[in-house]
């Protein structure tokens, strides 16, 4: 038995005019209509407002509810997001932001995990319609917009794959042989490794067709397990479009272009402003420091290695400067 | 549709870093198949490192030295066509749990061949914790490896990366 209490969700009875659910989490309202979701907090005895386009709230957060709320900082954009303390949420509106700071006007609320996931998973479920992938670009899918018509409850309730060794393993994950090669992956070979194991070896030795698996990957921006050596973990994702959030890490990550083309725009994490852009192509390798948040922009469908370290102290350690945000000193 | 472009050794194009503020060597950018291109047959080369973590990027051409590992440890082929031979050593770990990285073997360890198996571009293998394994390719290709930082691991950052 499932023994996770039940979440209190508080939402409204759906708008006459819209049909939607408004849904209040502590002192944050979040309320959308035919085009926009509108996200209200308290500030120095005022309430504040800000907005998003219905498809971009809604692709960032099918990110943040899929990914557990990932590492770091989640930034739906430059003013409001999520930072996952593991068991506990921030949820926060300018925190990030030089002028919102400067300003006095951001609030930041702590939540238990499970009442922000449980509140997540409602307004993506009442707000994303019929027709609608939150997961996938922009060209495989309908829109976002207008009043409340169907749901898409098969397309929010995907999550990130968990892998223990490798995927294709007895008992682990498994490979993507039912899944269709997505169209902008036509042209990738589907031939899988040759395995010769000598006899009473067969369970012991392991190879599969790491692109024909990414080009069947049916989600974007998805960053999940392909290998596990202790705490470094290989997350290969399909890219395209953009990155729907802004994240800012609490530890280093690196990526590397396995095929295509993603420009990414880079800036300081605390306040938001601009500090690079780097184009990388096939072969290509960077890191993503500790101190920026960064999001992708891949024209066509690409292939991206992401590439975590999941060591659990390693937030702490980077927050106290004992590591540096640059992983290489030259 | 597009094509899908996949660099190898022959045909990349490293990619460049527009900086706004800060040094673009923050960013410990470089390119696998230019990397490989330039190193001697299966020098491991770390190309991304995270704390003791690391990923090495490997010229395979030729035979390789046998090696093994207390952990696992990942090969990806991105260009050419690369068989690893698998040896389970007879008298036991032939490296202890409190050794990380990937050990160089002086020669073919004694033991029961495992079989091999034969990776060509985007494929992935599994190389188990106290297997030894050789790579062996004809003709030049790119393994990435995923393991930890080792005796055998080579850092030359300022000679690979933007800055």
């Amino acid at each position: 038995m499932n023994s996770v209490p039940q979440q209190n969700v508080t939402a409204t009875d759906p708008n006459p005019v819209t049909g939607y659910r408004t849904f209040r989490l502590g002192d944050f309202e979040f309320s959308r209509d035919a085009y926009f979701v509108t996200v209200k907090w308290p500030s120095n005895g005022q309430q504040r407002s800000h907005q998003m386009d219905a498809d971009d709230f809604l692709r960032a957060m099918m990110r943040d509810v899929a990914w557990g709320f990932f590492y770091g900082w989640v930034n739906f954009d430059e003013v409001i997001g999520t930072r996952n303390h593991y068991g506990r949420v921030d949820l926060y509106a300018g925190a990030y932001n030089a002028s919102f700071r400067e300003a006095g006007a951001d609030y930041t609320q702590q939540f238990d995990t499970p009442l922000i996931m449980a509140t997540f998973k409602a307004i993506l479920k009442d707000w994303v319609n019929e027709g609608f992938d939150p997961f996938a670009a922009p060209e495989e899918t309908g829109s976002a917009f207008g009043p409340k018509h169907g749901d898409n409850i098969a397309a929010i309730e995907r999550s990130r794959i968990a892998t223990k060794r490798m995927p294709g393993l007895d008992g682990d994950s498994p490979l993507r042989d039912d899944l269709p090669v997505n169209r902008q992956f036509t042209d990738i070979t589907q031939d899988e490794p040759e395995i010769h194991a000598a006899p009473g070896f067969e369970r012991e030795l392991h190879a599969f067709n790491l692109f024909k698996y990414l080009s069947r990957s049916d989600v974007t921006w998805n960053p999940s397990v392909t290998s596990v050596c202790k705490q470094s973990l290989f997350c290969p994702t399909t890219e395209e479009f953009t990155l729907p959030v802004f994240h800012g890490n609490d530890r280093v990550e690196w990526f590397l272009q396995l095929s295509d083309q993603i420009i990414w725009d880079v800036a300081d994490k605390n306040t938001g402003e601009p500090r690079a852009r780097i184009t990388m192509n096939a072969g290509d390798i960077a890191a993503m420091p500790a101190d920026i948040r960064h999001k992708g922009y891949s024209q066509k469908r690409s292939m991206l290695l992401v590439w975590e370290n999941a060591t659990p102290d390693l937030p702490k350690r980077y927050e106290s400067g004992e590591l540096p945000p640059y992983p290489v000193q030259m | 549709m597009q094509q899908t472009r996949l660099g190898s050794l022959d045909d990349f194009q490293k990619g460049s870093i527009e900086i706004i503020t800060g040094r673009a060597e923050h960013y410990v950018m470089s390119n696998v198949f230019e990397v490989a291109s330039r190193s001697k047959p299966y020098e491991k080369v770390v190309v991304g490192k995270n704390l003791k973590y690391v990923i090495e990027t490997l010229r395979a051409e030729g035979d390789s030295p046998w090696f093994v590992a207390s952990h696992d440890e990942f090969a990806i082929t991105l260009d050419g066509e690369i068989k690893i031979h698998f040896v389970k050593p007879a008298a036991g770990p032939l490296v202890g749990d409190d050794v990380e990285g990937t050990v160089r073997l002086a020669g073919q360890p004694e033991g029961a061949s495992m079989g091999y198996v034969l990776l060509r571009r985007g494929h992935q293998a599994l190389l188990p914790a106290g297997a030894a394994y050789r790579f062996e390719a004809v003709k030049p290709g790119v393994v990435l490896q995923q393991t930890i930082l080792g005796a055998c691991s080579v850092e030359k950052w300022a000679e690979i990366c933007i800055h």
